[in-house]
């Protein structure tokens, strides 16, 4: 069996040695750790962890608010990648750099930051509680972070398609005498659609984990905003290793899930804007 | 097609044929968004940090914690960074300049710490060198503490930043191919001398790129970092660890004014990353 093919280039053997060996001691060989200690602790108690009403509360909410700020990201991905591409305006260039700040910011600080705009004197929550809308310490908060969290996820997905969309597609519907509705529908919406799907899929993985924005303004009630990786955290500073490491072991096979997802999509998705 | 496009100005901007109205309400909308997604939350932190007053701002920043938390911050990303380099200068080598089978299968594994929530990147340390963990025993008989101390910081940090150079050293080095490198060594250049003079300066910038999302991810990591933290004042606090203590603690006016550090890092990554992105687009 052949495994490496033949170069006149040097290296391949250390380079390829130290990534293995790199790999393995710092993520494969502590990851499986987790599968480990879930495996020795048996199945009835793996069981148990997982059942319990809390975690399924648990469950239910970070599942829940991650797709629901996974469509709002998209709404609004779709919309900032939309007006980024096709309309010029006055500091453009500025709102397209501040779209990465949730990348660049750091989770905690976006947790206390959001929390402080609304709760009940804060920026916007003065005018939102009067209106009977609660955000801060709500399930509803759990989803402003996480939309926050997800929302560059969309727009960096969904930015490039639109930048390469052929022009002359548009052109020739128009010409054929479609209406810009139906231009829209027909032509672009089916064009960037796979990305939305890449940019929505992208943002639910990462708000599943997320943990640094969310435990500030859900307020972490029992049963109602607490959040899974919130769990993992309160079943370790219990000393409940097994507890916590069956809830890790759910959320890490339902990540890995998404993403061979995401790998399908985004070779699907260029198979749609790569010339053959 | 270049010519119709001279001779019809308005082709090259075709969009600028949306409705007025449409073209102002969509812009309208989507800037009304992000100052309530990211500028507000920007805007709250600096306003928050100098409510009260530039001595209590000041107060926060000098206070002997902080100090300690900045430290510690920089000692973490000043390990771990340096590592993930390094990994990642093998990684891209060893998978764009040769083929192998596998390849598409180790891409793939770099890539999984994005894929998991910080939480059980922190969680995955204390399993393994935690006291019930698989070396607590010997460690604790030899008396070395490496989950609720500094090591288990720099161990979580490595982690949860670990592709990020390798990711984007992948995807430049494959689109460069190996021919400049062929080429020199043809010329009689050995391994450092390629690797130095031909390689290196093709990828600088990129590389520059990793490094700046790296170090900005691993100075502001928290779930992971908490998780093998232990929460020691002035021993194992990093600076986002020290923003929630002070923030649990109701001294909002200090969270803030440590979180208004952390902003003023991320907004310079921001403006950095653009000038690479700028930097990488030239011919």
């Amino acid at each position: 069996m052949l495994f490496k093919r033949q170069s006149i280039l040097p290296g391949f053997w250390p380079a390829f040695s130290y990534t293995a060996l790199y790999l393995s001691l710092i993520v494969l060989i502590p990851l499986s750790a987790v599968f480990l200690k879930s495996a020795t602790s048996g199945w009835a108690h793996f069981w148990q962890s997982v059942r319990s009403p809390s975690v399924v509360a648990a469950y239910r909410l970070s599942f829940g608010a991650s797709f629901a700020a996974g469509l709002i990201s998209v709404a609004i991905g779709f919309l900032i990648a939309w007006v980024l591409v096709r309309y010029q305006f006055p500091g453009k260039a500025l709102a397209d750099a501040l779209v990465d700040l949730p990348f660049a910011l750091p989770t905690a600080v976006a947790g206390i930051a959001l929390t402080s705009l609304y709760v009940e004197n804060g920026w916007l929550g003065r005018y939102l509680v009067p209106l009977g809308i609660r955000v801060a310490f709500t399930p509803l908060g759990v989803i402003v972070a996480l939309t926050f969290i997800g929302l560059p996820f969309v727009v960096r997905s969904v930015q490039p398609v639109l930048e390469d969309a052929d022009q002359e597609l548009e052109e020739a519907a128009s010409s054929l005498g479609a209406n810009r509705w139906q231009i829209f529908s027909r032509v672009i919406f089916p064009m960037v659609r796979p990305a939305l799907l890449t940019g929505f899929a992208l943002a639910f993985a990462r708000a599943l984990g997320e943990y640094g924005s969310v435990i500030f303004i859900a307020g972490n009630l029992p049963m109602k905003t607490e959040i899974v990786p919130l769990l993992i955290v309160t079943k370790l500073e219990q000393y409940d290793y097994s507890g916590s490491t069956a809830i890790a072991v759910v959320m890490l096979v339902a990540s890995f899930l998404l993403l061979l997802g995401i790998n399908v999509l985004q070779r699907r998705s260029r198979r749609f804007t790569e010339p053959a | 097609m270049t010519n119709t496009y001279a001779i019809n100005p308005h082709a090259t901007q075709p969009h600028a044929k949306d409705p007025t109205l449409v073209r102002w309400g969509l812009t309208g909308l989507a800037l009304a968004a992000l100052v309530m997604f990211i500028v507000l939350p920007l805007a709250a932190v600096f306003v928050q940090a100098f409510e009260k007053g530039w001595h209590v701002y000041r107060d926060a920043i000098v206070q002997p914690e902080t100090v300690s938390a900045i430290e510690l911050s920089l000692l973490a990303v000043g390990i771990s960074v340096p590592m993930n380099v390094l990994f990642g200068l093998a990684a891209a080598w060893a998978i764009t300049k040769f083929q192998f089978t596998g390849k598409n299968v180790l891409t793939t594994l770099i890539d999984i710490p994005f894929g998991v929530s910080p939480v059980i990147s922190g969680l995955v340390w204390v399993l393994v060198f935690g006291v019930q963990g698989w070396f607590g025993p010997w460690l604790t008989g030899h008396d070395i503490a490496i989950i609720f101390a500094v090591p288990g910081i720099i161990l979580a940090t490595t982690f949860v930043t670990f592709p990020f150079v390798a990711r984007e050293l992948i995807a430049l080095m494959e689109s460069q191919g190996t021919e400049e490198e062929e080429a020199a060594l043809v010329l009689g250049a050995n391994t450092w001398q390629m690797f130095f003079r031909v390689t290196l300066p093709n990828i600088k910038w990129g590389l520059l790129y990793g490094v700046v999302l790296c170090t900005a991810r691993a100075l502001g990591e928290f779930g992971a970092v908490s998780v093998v933290s232990g929460h020691i004042r002035g021993q194992t606090n990093t600076l986002p660890l020290h923003v929630e203590i002070l923030y649990n603690e109701y001294n909002y006016a200090g969270a803030f004014a440590v979180a208004s550090l952390l902003s003023v890092l991320a907004v310079i990554t921001l403006a950095l990353k653009k000038f690479l992105e700028w930097k990488t687009a030239q011919p």
